[in-house]
């Protein structure tokens, strides 16, 4: 808890299915980089929900702390967009692609031997909050001992880790489970 | 007492449940599995921050993305936005999004017949000021019908995102305008179980701000987790 001053945290509200009005301008604007920029990983997958439908609505936003390096408050628009950062929304069959800087991976010894991953918020119509989860790529050094990863039962570890293509070594597959068999595993906060 | 090497869970009751039938698309959609405890590393303490250079002039005012003004009541909602002690958060990205006056948002999947207004687009964004000070020129959405249950319609309401200072502060959430008779019967306004969390989403009308024979003034106010609202230590 805060101190003394402490307030609440104001509440959460569904982005609704409308969200795209607002927050594709960021997608829009968003620097234009391909796979072929060194660094560069593309993930790609689906949401789906319960019944493994897709969910054509969805949002994704991916982090990664590693760059450590905010965006620089310029007029530039492209400064001013953040390194380690990407939003996505899903397209009529659940699908979403996003390429992101991928030689993120923190430093070990400030961080606990987290092994390579992304956080991802997984936003929609019916997502009263945003939902919090993680993807890892492939089988990256360092994986038994993640400390996250460690926290979750072991059966279920394997929906929070990205599968690489098979002919693309920077590009992974991974797909979102709201709900029901394969429901990705989602944190607490 | 809460383990400070974890991610710390919201404050009972002030954010909704991911299930709540009453809000019928939750059902499918909201995970079931238990939700694990997350440890707070370099990943959740950090977030992105987006610079004045991702705004553009006119972004914070949806009243000129026409050729010529909107129908509807002429609005400016303001407000600021601080973290959980209080203390503003300077830069934060807001991103603002909304139906026109007869309740019609300009998207594919809004099949409600009311009129779309040619002069009006809907979505818009903006950055707080050092106070932590954000505004925006709009007009005032109308309540619109929804198919969660026979006769459901939403009360006037604005999306907002923000992001705050840590990935964790990302707040999506909508502000409802006071004196909306429809709020006790959304089922989306009501998924928030305490009442004066529920409460701190309806702005107030300001007439402080508000311009004679121009605009009304709505006012509304945000609190966003705290970056470090336990302290996270870098390795020994």
């Amino acid at each position: 808890m805060s101190g003394v001053n402490a307030r609440i945290p104001s509440s959460s509200q569904t982005v609704g299915p409308y969200f795209r009005i607002g927050l594709d301008c960021m997608i829009e604007r968003t620097p234009v980089i391909t796979l072929e920029t060194p660094g560069m990983i593309a993930i790609e997958g689906r949401v789906l929900d319960q019944y493994g439908e897709p969910v054509p609505d969805a949002m994704l936003e991916f982090w990664s702390a590693g760059t450590d390096s905010a965006a620089t408050d310029t007029d530039s628009a492209q400064a001013s967009f953040p390194v380690g950062f990407r939003r996505v929304a899903t397209g009529s069959g659940g699908e979403f692609s996003v390429i992101i800087e991928g030689s993120s991976a923190p430093a070990p010894d400030r961080e606990r031997n987290q092994a390579q991953h992304f956080m991802v918020m997984v936003f929609a119509r019916g997502l009263l909050r945003q939902l919090l989860t993680r993807v890892y790529l492939g089988n990256p050094p360092g994986i038994e001992a993640d400390p996250v990863l460690s926290q979750v039962p072991e059966e279920r570890r394997a929906t929070l880790i990205a599968a690489a293509d098979e002919q693309h070594e920077n590009v992974f597959h991974w797909n979102v489970k709201l709900q029901g068999t394969d429901e990705t595993v989602f944190f607490a906060w | 007492m809460s383990d400070p090497a974890m991610v710390e869970l919201s404050a009972p009751g002030t954010q909704p449940d991911y299930h709540f039938p009453p809000y019928a698309s939750t059902i499918a959609r909201s995970p079931r599995m238990p939700l694990v405890l997350l440890p707070k590393t370099r990943t959740e303490s950090t977030g992105p921050v987006f610079g004045h250079g991702f705004i553009r002039e006119g972004d914070n005012d949806l009243t000129v993305q026409g050729e010529s003004s909107p129908i509807g009541e002429r609005i400016i909602v303001h407000g600021r936005v601080v973290d959980e002690d209080g203390r503003p958060v300077r830069g934060a990205l807001i991103e603002v999004w909304q139906a026109n006056a007869a309740g019609r948002y300009r998207h594919k999947v809004d099949s409600y017949d009311a009129p779309l207004d040619p002069n009006f687009m809907g979505g818009g964004r903006m950055l707080t000021d050092d106070q932590g000070r954000y505004w925006f020129k709009s007009i005032k959405p109308g309540p619109y019908p929804w198919g969660n249950h026979h006769n459901a319609w939403r009360p006037s309401h604005i999306h907002f995102s923000f992001f705050g200072s840590g990935i964790l502060s990302r707040l999506v959430t909508q502000m409802y305008f006071p004196g909306d008779p429809l709020q006790p019967l959304d089922p989306i306004f009501n998924s928030i179980p305490d009442e004066a969390a529920r409460e701190r989403l309806v702005s107030r009308l300001d007439m402080d701000r508000s311009e004679s024979n121009y605009l009304l003034a709505y006012s509304w106010d945000i609190v966003l987790r705290g970056k470090n609202d336990t302290p996270f230590e870098e390795g020994h």
